[in-house]
């Protein structure tokens, strides 16, 4: 099957870009929604600031998902949702799509992501405390595989593992620790008396969760990982489910080749790693990916475009149709160096699982293992920036040609449109006042009822299914159950982390930091801050890591935070200098409101900001007062550092010897 | 990838920092400001009392020296609450629940929080704040992530004196530590009242308790109560060892921070009940002195003791002061006295 993961701005954007995309031949569809509707927020909420339509669609209520999914057949559809902490939501929505278009909900076929724990790992995007997740998680199970017998609940992802740092042995031990406590909650769940056919579903329930994998650009280490993973979850099967049938114990998985290893500097390098990468989970067909979906060229620079979507996908065509990939049977069969390499792995992804195992599970252990992650990363990190490991065109074979392909006005991305945030608040107020309000209320009471009763035989999916009937908004969904499950913050990984190994750089950038501290009197103190939605912490953690290896204290809170919290915490905290990460194409907005807030508190020190910026927007942060801007490009964190350093004492000097943060 | 920085950003303009350095008011300043109690003064007072320049050392004597008793008419009228516990026994919760039940009540509050910080590099982590749930519109919230100080659990100097000096503004002031066993005793040195924050089912607590490497805290908090029966049964565990130690005055409550919340409101009225039943000045007043010898030797070593006669001699004569100075004056009273040897 071929997708390219899409939707932005508006449903009935989003909806022509579907129309288009299968007419060129594409067989699925592929949903990416907004920040706000993935953790559960309405265009209108302070916390939605920035980021309405910006990542993906925005979905508020069904009146969006049947303007999404207006003209396409759902009952023919394969529909894939990137959707975890509100995908029991989403999934509501699409079931009164489809009776709108009159197709009973067990017709309908597709994924939710679902897959919370790697949320609080990696991505970011949790609504709930782990607990309640899990419990979400394991009704929508429950409910689906009675009900809606051909969607596949959850798709558990080490994708966003990898992106986070993780080696192979981690990504497979951390799928699998994951795997299994989504599985003992489902058996849970099952369970619960009245359970005539509790075996039997259980049976159904293995052979419908599938993966989401990444694939790096060291194709042939990347591929043994999934064969290895395919043995482990055979096993897995067998032994700790019971499960027989071959055919549900096949390792299923569909897979988004690595963003981490896309780069900003030189992207069209960027084409060939996505086809190498490719390679990695089509090449041996005893562990072929059953869907495949290839990132944009240049997705390290912001919003792809149509254009280059329709690149990614003539990618997978060109493999599939003009290649002879799929002739054969396994090509690695009997393979010496294929056979070591999986049984390699294989040792590893089993120690590792013991671990996890001895945390007492991988809910229990996601603050191990986001440390782990942070570690690994740091690491990699590292070994780019010492040259050890090679990234054409970023830290070797950098002198370059000026590309035609970003140079036009937009450089080569896509923009939505400011307005579009704007019109989205106005029409859900809109929704809300034109509905029928008793109704409403009624099914929100009944939702928050099913959910205080921590071991209710009630499935949540009903009550779930009736708000959004009703007319309920994605935000009011998410709140009543906040209000029930309460609220959450996941571990950062970033006070775990081990320090680095002293070489040269950081040993200098030791020294600078303690010049710097004599000059300011005290240790300088950095705020490391990632304002809104946006989950995507990696840069934001490193940053933090190595400032504190280097002797700065830093001030982190790990993501989702207002302005005005960044405010306070600057404000009380006394730091010299405030670091601020956005990924989501968001800083446009978001920047300036925190510097509004920085002033409105009094705290008048330098602001740096990282992510993914094009470079025309640096221009107009820089005119809202941002010192610095850091883009993928400056992948040297070390440099980053020093850099701030610099600035920091800068400012020192023209203050006087004893500047001090805010009077 | 170097761009430079931005002008004409500045908290202070530097003309206006100069004159108040002639001037040599800031201290002065943020001083009066305080005992006014304006809450707004205490980050650009903490930012002082962190500093170690020499300007900015003399300032913090000026600002102590306006928050003396002898300035102040008696001790500054805020409650110094220290709260220490292992990591995971669920103290940021518990601050988080105690910040509400206070702030209900009208209570202004400054949270220190101390982490460990990375010894090799001198740099931290400071996180801590992130797991405190408050509003940040709330003028009478201050929360300060402070580095440690040299030892586990250990107090930096400028935590000691930023207690000292917050007192005189806010109602509360927490200081949180991390650690168990010799964690408390330097908090004991500074605050008014002392909490241990105990999870069920670890016995830790409890060893030290019976073999006496820990001194006994003012209130013990045994978290989690929602676990029910273990808890129970820790709180049971430790009354039962407190008995056995012959001490009746600390109070052991068992606290849910969970929604509904259950203990807190009790918590909060232990903790004031223990200050009502303390002599105040007297634990301040040994704070000070404590804080000066502190202050001293890390100045001085042990060589300064020795000009003075040794450690108890010195301790003798911080006790012949007068009361109600500062502990920095007190510590000016050392170093007169050494150099007179």
């Amino acid at each position: 099957m071929m997708r390219t993961y899409a939707g932005h701005s508006t449903a009935k954007a989003s909806n022509e870009l579907y129309r288009g995309n299968l007419a060129k031949g594409q067989t699925g569809l592929s949903v990416a929604f907004d920040l706000p509707t993935q953790t559960g927020y309405d265009p209108d909420d302070e916390l939605a600031r920035g980021e309405v339509g910006k990542v993906g669609v925005p979905v508020v209520h069904r009146g969006d998902m049947a303007a999404l999914m207006d003209g396409i057949p759902l009952g023919e559809m394969n529909t894939s949702m990137t959707i975890n902490a509100t995908a029991a939501w989403l999934l509501a929505l699409y079931i009164v799509a489809a009776e709108d278009q009159g197709v009973e909900q067990s017709k309908l076929q597709g994924t939710t992501q679902n897959d919370i724990i790697k949320e609080f790992l990696a991505r970011g995007t949790y609504a709930f405390p782990p607990a309640p997740s899990m419990r979400l998680i394991a009704d929508m199970i429950a409910y689906t595989v009675e009900h809606v017998p051909k969607w596949n609940p959850i798709n558990i992802c080490s994708y966003h593992l990898q992106e986070a740092g993780a080696t192979p042995v981690q990504e497979i031990a951390y799928a699998m620790s994951n795997a299994i406590a989504v599985l003992d909650a489902a058996r849970a769940r099952l369970n619960t008396p009245p359970a005539p056919r509790a075996d039997e579903l259980m049976a159904d329930v293995f052979g419908r969760i599938s993966f989401f994998v990444n694939a790096g650009v060291r194709f042939v280490e990347e591929h043994a990982k999934l064969r290895a993973m395919g043995i482990l979850w055979e096993e897995l099967g067998r032994e700790r489910y019971g499960v027989s049938d071959e055919r549900r114990l096949r390792f299923r998985y569909g897979v988004q080749v690595n963003s981490l290893g896309l780069t900003e500097a030189q992207p069209e390098n960027n084409v060939q790693r996505i086809v190498l990468e490719a390679l990695a989970v089509t090449l041996g067909r005893d562990a072929r990916a059953r869907a495949i979906q290839l990132p944009a060229w240049n997705e390290a620079l912001g919003l792809p475009r149509p254009w280059d979507q329709q690149w990614s996908l003539r990618i997978q065509q060109v493999l599939a149709y003009e290649t002879d990939i799929l002739e054969y049977p396994d090509i690695f069969e009997g393979s010496k160096v294929m056979d070591g390499l999986v049984a390699e792995l294989l040792e590893g992804a089993r120690e590792e699982m013991a671990v996890v195992s001895e945390h007492g599970g991988a809910v229990q252990a996601v603050p191990y293992m986001k440390a782990a992650l942070v570690d690994s990363h740091r690491a990699r990190i590292q070994r780019i920036e010492s040259g050890e490991q090679i990234v054409v065109g970023q830290n070797r074979f950098t002198e370059t040609e000026v590309s035609p392909l970003t140079d036009d006005a937009e450089g080569g991305i896509l923009v939505v449109d400011a307005a579009v945030e704007a019109e989205q608040i106005e029409a859900v107020r809109k929704w809300r006042a034109e509905r029928d309000q008793q109704a409403v209320d009624a099914a929100l009471a009944e939702l928050a009822r099913v959910a205080a009763e921590e071991h209710s035989q009630e499935n949540l999916m009903v009550p779930t299914i009736a708000a959004a009937r009703a007319g309920a908004t994605t935000g009011e969904w998410a709140h009543t159950l906040r209000e029930v499950f309460g609220s959450y913050r996941a571990p950062t990984g970033v006070g775990e982390a081990s320090a680095a190994p002293a070489d040269n750089e950081l040993s200098q950038l030791r020294e600078e930091v303690a010049g710097l501290a004599e000059k300011l009197g005290r240790r300088p103190k950095i705020l490391v801050g990632k304002p809104g939605l946006d989950g995507h912490s990696n840069g934001a953690e490193q940053i933090a890591v190595r400032a504190r290896d280097a002797g700065m204290d830093v001030v982190y809170e790990g993501i989702r935070l207002t302005p005005a919290q960044i405010a306070a915490s600057a404000l009380q905290e006394g730091v010299h200098v405030i670091g601020l990460s956005i990924l989501s194409g968001s800083h446009r907005e978001l920047i300036p409101a925190v510097i509004g807030a920085l002033h409105d508190a009094k705290v008048d020190v330098p602001v740096v900001v990282g992510g993914i910026i094009p470079e025309q927007d640096v221009a107009q942060l820089k005119q809202a007062g941002v010192a610095a801007v850091y883009t993928p490009k400056d992948f040297d964190i070390s440099r980053i550092v020093h850099d701030i350093v610099g600035i920091v004492g800068a400012e020192c000097n023209g203050h006087g010897p004893s500047s001090n943060g805010s009077a | 990838m170097s761009d430079s920085p931005s002008t004409g950003s500045g908290e202070r303009s530097p003309a206006e920092n100069e004159d108040q350095q002639r001037e040599g008011s800031v201290g002065v300043t943020l001083g009066k400001r305080l005992r006014e109690r304006d809450l707004s003064a205490a980050p650009a007072t903490l930012n002082l009392l962190e500093s170690s320049t020499p300007a900015d050392r003399e300032q913090t004597a000026k600002l102590l020296r306006e928050l003396s008793p002898a300035a102040l008419g008696g001790e500054a009228p805020g409650h110094i609450v220290g709260v220490t516990g292992p990591p995971g026994a669920g103290k940021s919760t518990l601050l988080s629940a105690l910040l509400h039940s206070w702030r209900a009540g009208g209570k202004s509050v400054a949270m220190l929080a101390v982490d460990p910080s990375s010894k090799r590099s001198g740099g931290s982590l400071l996180g801590d704040r992130a797991r405190i749930d408050f509003d940040p519109a709330d003028r009478a919230v201050l929360i300060r992530s402070t580095a440690a100080g040299e030892r586990l659990g250990g107090l930096a100097p400028a935590t000691r004196i930023a207690a000292q000096a917050l007192a005189a503004a806010f109602d509360v002031v927490v200081i949180e530590t991390v650690g168990v066993g010799q964690a408390e005793t330097e908090v004991a040195d500074v605050a008014d009242t002392v909490a241990v924050v105990v999870q069920p089912g670890s016995g830790d607590v409890l060893q030290f308790l019976k073999s006496g490497i820990m001194e006994t805290p003012d209130v013990l908090v045994v978290t989690k109560a929602d676990l029910g029966q273990i808890a129970l049964a820790t709180r049971r565990d430790l009354s039962a060892a407190l008995r056995s130690l012959g001490t009746k005055a600390t109070c052991v409550l068992a606290v849910s921070s969970l929604s509904p919340p259950q203990g807190v409101d009790e918590l909060v009225g232990a903790l004031e009940e223990h200050r009502a039943s303390t002599d105040v000045s007297a634990r301040r007043l040994r704070a000070r002195r404590s804080g000066a010898l502190l202050d001293f030797v890390a100045e001085h070593g042990e060589r300064g003791l020795r000009a003075l006669g040794g450690r108890h001699a010195t301790e003798r004569l911080l006790e012949q002061q007068d009361p109600t100075l500062d502990a920095q004056a007190l510590v000016d009273v050392l170093e007169t006295a050494m150099a007179k040897t």
